[in-house]
């Protein structure tokens, strides 16, 4: 049981000394671990990091502010190229980036303002719209994106050190992360972010308590669309060559199932998501030897097992790995006295009616 | 800001009964009011020329049978709905077109019929989100946590500690709402609207689904908002057992229509009120 002496300590991210020493250790072990990794992890690790940006931008959208959309890919790409474009034209890193989220955004409040008029499916298919425009745009608009071809990406410099290595790109990456999730912590902790949740969960009382609903989700769809500009910027520099087709349905559904798989609504949720699908393909392959031979030169098994994953958690973990890791800290915190009834989940009462 | 507009002070209570329209003010004459309210879904008439005075601190209860128009009333004051024909005003302003968002900021908070709670939110949550139109800074601020923003987070989370004091929510304070049983949605919904600080609060069947224990202190509550807080109340209500004992006045609907306004005795032994509710 935790006891608060103050409103302002009931706010703060990291409350008592055992979640700061966690963090701290966490913080140690991010920073170190490239030294001892194996280079090619450390390349993999910095696009878990990049999934994870993309992956917090879409639980802003999704999970708190509860706007389905499946066209997210589009945000990253438009980030990706506009970088890319930059970085060309010789804009330093950081102003690339900045200009890449800033364009992303403008792009996600003008699909927001249209969007907002439609909710669920219908939300879903007009990004998913979006989505398929820009990419055929990014195809064709030759003189700008290169089409089909693609484009090739400058190496990332930042005051004339490269950061060209996977070294120095894994310190970028992981910065950018810690930058993006302090931010969405600020926001969700604050007026902003309540609303968001408030319009995700009943919009007549949010209207009823004056919060303006089709200008916070329009905020909502800038604020997702150019945190997931900024990954495509980085995602940019890790593929170091960008085709149109890279940010296509499927890096969108991806996003979509970091957010589902992670848990609904909850920011551990979209970078336990990351995690787990960015290194799902690498474990299917590590464990594709120990397949019976004629089982693993099937060429879609990869997918098979991929989809096995999804429908297990889908079906069994509603909460997400969330939900599972919360439930493992409190039995964790209550080890040597835990209760079966402790366990069992509580119940949940009848959903009121919705009027709108 | 004109006289009437003032919030009101402690627990200034206006005499039973009293209007002011003897006072013979045109506009501004009453604390809220209902002029000629029509509301109809194509052929359906769900509100037919109503009119009645809420006047400032008084408990004013809105009963009658299923389908009378009573919630449709509350949505037409809080702007769910564009009235069809008629106006309404509050403080001497009229808020017929005002904003659906910006009835909060004149001063009006609501409670719904099926409970219109955030679910994913903790009862704490939900009841800072009741004070959303108090100045919590920019989303610049927001993100980057200034001081400023976290006074005023710490402002607004002390103003909804009042409430959790007032309505016994302590034991709750963080639970997730989709956890809670019914009776205690029913409390947090109202804290929501408390913690709006409102000057006129509109409940719709506060005591639906409550068991009469329940009820008995909702009454208590109802009291204490008015008395202590100096709010003025409307409910629309079916326990009559909660309406004669906290409203000073009764308006009685049925099919659309105002039947009678009057005190909760002379209400419930009026013969047009009986055959509203028993058809006959």
């Amino acid at each position: 049981m935790r006891y608060d002496t103050d409103y302002r300590e009931a706010r703060r991210l990291l409350r008592g000394p055992a979640e700061r020493a966690a963090y701290a250790a966490l913080a140690a072990i991010l920073l170190l671990l490239p030294f001892v990794l194996p280079t090619f992890y450390v390349g993999e690790l910095s696009f878990i990091f990049i999934m994870c940006i993309a992956s917090l931008g879409l639980m802003t959208l999704t999970g708190f502010t509860g706007q389905v959309s499946l066209g997210q890919a589009a945000f990253v790409g438009i980030g990706a190229y506009v970088h890319t474009q930059l970085l060309t034209l010789g804009l330093p890193l950081p102003a690339a980036m900045a200009s890449a989220a800033a364009c992303a955004a403008l792009a996600g409040l003008a699909i927001g303002i249209p969007a907002i008029r439609v909710s669920g499916l219908h939300l879903a298919m007009v990004t998913l719209a979006f989505s398929v425009v820009t990419e055929h745009v990014l195809g064709r608009w030759k003189s700008v994106t290169g089409g089909h071809q693609g484009l090739a990406v400058p190496d990332p410099a930042l005051f004339g050190w490269s950061l060209a290595g996977p070294l120095p790109f894994y310190f970028l990456c992981l910065a950018v992360v810690a930058i993006v999730l302090l931010v969405l912590l600020n926001v969700m902790r604050s007026a902003t972010g309540r609303a968001f949740i408030g319009i995700r969960d009943s919009e007549a009382a949010a209207q009823g308590l004056g919060i303006r609903v089709a200008r916070t989700k329009v905020l909502a769809f800038g604020l997702s669309a150019g945190i997931c500009g900024l990954a495509g910027a980085l995602l940019a520099h890790h593929t170091q060559y960008i085709t149109p087709e890279s940010f296509g349905l499927a890096l969108s559904l991806q996003l979509v199932l970091m957010v589902f798989i992670g848990g609904m609504g909850s920011l551990r949720g979209a970078i336990l998501g990351a995690i787990l699908i960015g290194v799902l393909p690498s474990i299917i392959s590590s464990l594709k030897p120990l397949l019976p031979a004629r089982l693993a030169a099937q060429s879609g098994v990869e997918l098979f097992v991929y989809g096995g994953v999804l429908t297990f958690f889908v079906l069994l973990e509603p909460a997400g790995l969330n939900g599972r890791w919360l439930r493992l800290r409190a039995w964790l915190g209550q080890f040597p006295l835990v209760r079966s009834t402790s366990r069992r989940r509580s119940k949940v009462y009848m959903r009121s009616e919705r009027s709108r | 800001m004109s006289a009437a507009a003032r919030p009101p002070e402690g627990g200034a209570r206006v005499p039973l009964g009293g209007t002011r329209e003897a006072e013979g003010a045109p506009v501004s004459a009453a604390f809220f009011e209902a002029r000629g309210l029509g509301l109809s879904f194509g052929g359906v008439k769900a509100v037919r020329d109503v009119s009645f005075n809420v006047e400032q601190g008084e408990v004013l209860a809105i009963i009658g049978p299923n389908g009378a128009g009573k919630t449709s009333l509350l949505n037409l004051a809080t702007r769910v709905f564009d009235p069809s024909k008629g106006s309404v005003h509050f403080e001497g302003r009229d808020i017929t077109r005002v904003p659906r968002h910006d009835i909060v900021r004149h001063g009006i908070a609501r409670t719904f019929q099926n409970i219109e709670l955030f679910e994913g939110a903790t009862v704490l949550e939900n009841l800072l989100l009741g004070r959303h139109r108090a100045g919590h800074g920019n989303l610049l601020g927001q993100m980057l946590n200034l001081p400023s923003v976290q006074r005023a987070e710490a402002q607004t989370r002390a103003r909804v500690e009042d409430v959790v004091r007032l309505l016994d929510l302590a034991p709750v304070r963080n639970r997730p709402v989709a956890e809670l049983p019914y009776g205690v949605r029913k409390v947090v919904e109202l804290g929501r609207a408390l913690a709006a600080e409102p000057r006129l609060l509109l409940l719709d069947e506060p005591a639906s689904g409550l068991n009469p224990d329940e009820t008995r202190q909702l009454a208590c509550w109802i009291a204490d908002i008015q008395a202590e807080l100096g709010i003025t109340v409307v409910m629309v209500e079916h326990d009559m057992s909660l309406v004669s004992s906290v409203a000073q006045r009764v308006v009685v609907m049925d099919q659309g229509s105002v039947l009678m306004i009057g005190k909760a005795a002379e209400v419930q032994s009026d013969a047009r009120v009986i055959s509203a509710y028993l058809g006959a």
